[in-house]
């Protein structure tokens, strides 16, 4: 028989037993939000393949055809879709996981379970979106015939992912518990995702800057990191190993605070929201 | 055998005053960095050093007043919030019925529905397979089970909801009044259900304002009364004398929903004779700007042991409601209360934007027997006859 006690929080955990118990949860959120998405769109889950394909092309014309921004020698819609791929795993991820311990708040009102499950399946809503988007990339790839190396693919590819969910974790659980105490976050974070769409090098190259400051703020940024990785897949260059592992320290301490700030307030979730 | 359930030394404080809004703006927050913290001493305590053991398979009811502490109770129990202070050691598995429903998305089918609810309320992906077929057949609702839930009307969502609830299999249930909800055949059911889940050596906690439900279902009673724990132990000895030492009620200034308050009931100094009309005043106070949707409104009678005599559905008048700045006033009559003389329990039940709840003992109601100067008859004792006074009339030729 289960023998637990209730008592005041005490000390610090990130109750990884408890997420092991309840690991049904997580599917079950992430199917539940991945259906409701897309259940009255007739396109239906079609809008996950044509969102990035739609940005893409709209970049393009911007940014390539317009502006003439430089893509490290590959073309531009390659270039635009490999970093957008990463970029809407964050802003997706992070604007779900912000919004979701608020809009789960009935939910969380009525019933205990790890609250961490919330915040994680709503990342997962966006991998979910991820994986749709990448017969896009894939389809793109074989258009303009890019040759990527296998070995790479299968490294570099899954290196970037895991890089850009811990960074997206962190921050998004920190917003969420910080949501629920103060709705003005709500306000803030469009601003904020879109300020950042414009300072990661989603759209442009990461070596446009010549600045030693803004070259070592791109090396401490994780997402940065990231769709570095999952650029030289197939352009060739050499990754920026000390740049990933700054990228990597960034991400990880970024996923303590969260969680830690997360799992301090989550208690008196029920209270406030 | 140790008990399956040890509260020891529950203590809950909230802050009230400043903190009563439901979320903080940081703008609050900044500007309460410069004020006086004037809301430190407004610390509230709902629960107050609570301490009792459940014995494995017994069926104990938490009663007591509007705000003696039990939803807290309830809430600390399924760990929904933490105590301030003191511990409780579970020896099983909670699951409550106050959270049927919970989780139910409007988007999704009924199937669907069955598997995301089931999972919230702890169960496994393969309990709700074995029990798919068990749970659409308890509901009814065989018919609509691919519908999406928003097509459902609220009744059949509620049978949903309560027939996933019922399929749980916790050591420990934790059941808050559900019961007054769906069609007779289905509160039946539901009836039985609990009966079965109670017979089958599961350890029950029942919330109720129904004495004679908790007395039928019941084994020992909690007594809780401003957050303190009264008295603990048989239902039999302790209900009667809970019933006749409480019933101090007069509730004024009562928070209806974040933004109603009722302010006022007045029943003409609470005491009538039999038959006669009793004049009703009813003031509620909003908050905000503009009143809210009512959408449901009525005046309850109960026994002192939670038995609903009647309503007074105040609803065929909104028309007649008086608005004066922020406070809305509604004055009637209730015609000939033909009650036997006794005491009574005055309840409201309301529904403003959606949120329907029902509030009990705001105030008591005497009712004196009849002064009738012709009586040919003494009357019977009034425990005999019943809540209503009858009148024949007999035929002389």
């Amino acid at each position: 028989m289960t023998e637990y006690e209730i008592k005041p929080k005490s000390k610090f955990s990130f109750g990884l037993k408890e997420l092991i118990q309840y690991r049904e949860l997580f599917y079950f959120f992430t199917w539940r939000d991945v259906k409701v998405k897309y259940k009255q769109a007739a396109l239906g889950i079609l809008w996950a393949i044509l969102q990035p394909l739609v940005m893409m092309v709209m970049f393009t014309l911007i940014f390539s055809k317009a502006l003439n921004v430089s893509s490290d020698g590959i073309p531009y819609p390659v270039f635009a879709i490999s970093g957008l791929l990463i970029w809407n795993i964050f802003s997706n991820g992070l604007i779900n996981s912000a919004n979701s311990m608020v809009t789960n708040a009935n939910i969380i009102k009525k019933i205990y379970f790890p609250r961490l499950i919330i915040p994680m399946s709503a990342i997962l809503t966006a991998l979910v979106d991820f994986v749709f988007a990448l017969i896009v990339y894939v389809a793109i790839l074989i258009y303009y015939q890019q040759g990527i190396s296998i070995a790479k693919l299968f490294i570099y590819l899954p290196l970037s992912i895991l890089l850009t969910i811990v960074t997206t974790f962190g921050l998004g659980s920190f917003l969420a518990a910080l949501n629920v105490k103060f709705r003005d976050f709500q306000y803030v974070l469009p601003f904020f995702i879109q300020f950042l769409l414009f300072a990661n090098p989603v759209l442009y190259s990461a070596k446009a800057f010549s600045d030693p400051w803004i070259s070592f703020i791109m090396k401490a940024n994780p997402i940065a990191s990231a769709i570095q990785l999952c650029r030289s897949i197939f352009t060739g260059s050499v990754v920026d190993w000390q740049a990933v592992a700054m990228g990597s320290t960034v991400a990880v301490c970024l996923l303590f605070i969260g969680v830690f700030t997360f799992r301090k307030t989550e208690a008196y979730f029920a209270d406030l929201a | 055998m140790k008990p399956i359930l040890e509260v020891k030394n529950i203590t809950k404080e909230f802050r009230i005053g400043a903190h009563r809004e439901s979320y903080l703006s940081m703008r609050d927050s900044i500007a309460s960095v410069f004020k006086k913290r004037s809301a430190e001493g407004e610390n509230f305590l709902a629960l107050n050093d609570v301490s009792f053991d459940v014995e494995e398979g017994q069926s104990v009811g938490i009663i007591g007043k509007n705000g003696a502490g039990k939803s807290t109770l309830l809430k600390i129990l399924s760990r929904i919030t933490p105590p301030t202070k003191g511990k409780i050691i579970c020896r099983g598995r909670v699951a409550s019925l106050l959270e049927v429903g919970t989780g139910f998305h409007p988007e999704l089918s009924g199937r669907e529905n069955i598997y995301m609810n089931g999972s919230i309320l702890g169960m496994r992906k393969a309990e709700i397979n074995k029990h798919f077929d068990e749970i659409v057949d308890f509901s009814g609702i065989e018919k609509f089970i691919d519908t999406p839930l928003k097509r459902y009307s609220s009744g059949m969502q509620l049978r949903l909801a309560f027939s996933v609830a019922a399929h749980l299999e916790p050591e420990i249930m934790v059941i808050d009044e559900v019961l007054a909800v769906g069609d007779a055949e289905f509160q039946k059911k539901c009836l039985g259900k609990m009966d079965e889940v109670s017979k089958s050596g599961r350890t029950v906690l029942f919330v109720s304002h129904d004495m004679n439900a908790i007395e039928q279902l019941c084994t020992k009673v909690v007594i809780l009364k401003k957050g303190q724990l009264l008295q603990y132990g048989d239902t039999h000895k302790l209900i009667s004398d809970y019933i006749n030492e409480h019933k101090d009620f007069n509730q004024t200034n009562l928070r209806l929903t974040e933004h109603m308050k009722l302010t006022r009931l007045d029943l003409k100094n609470g005491e009538i004779a039999s038959g006669e009309d009793l004049p009703f005043a009813l003031t509620l106070e909003c908050s905000t700007e503009a009143p809210p949707q009512i959408t449901d409104l009525c005046l309850l009678l109960y026994s002192l042991k939670g038995v609903r005599v009647g309503i007074i559905d105040l609803r065929p008048h909104f028309d007649k409601i008086r608005t004066e700045g922020n406070s809305m006033v509604l004055q009637g009559l209730i015609k000939n209360l033909n009650l036997v003389e006794g005491e009574y329990a005055v309840g409201l039940y309301y529904g403003f934007e959606g949120i329907r709840k029902e509030i009990l003992d705001i105030t008591l109601l005497r009712i004196k027997p009849l002064a009738d100067p012709d009586k040919k008859v003494n009357p019977y004792l009034p425990q005999y006859r019943g809540f209503v006074e009858l009148i024949s009339n007999i035929k002389t030729d």
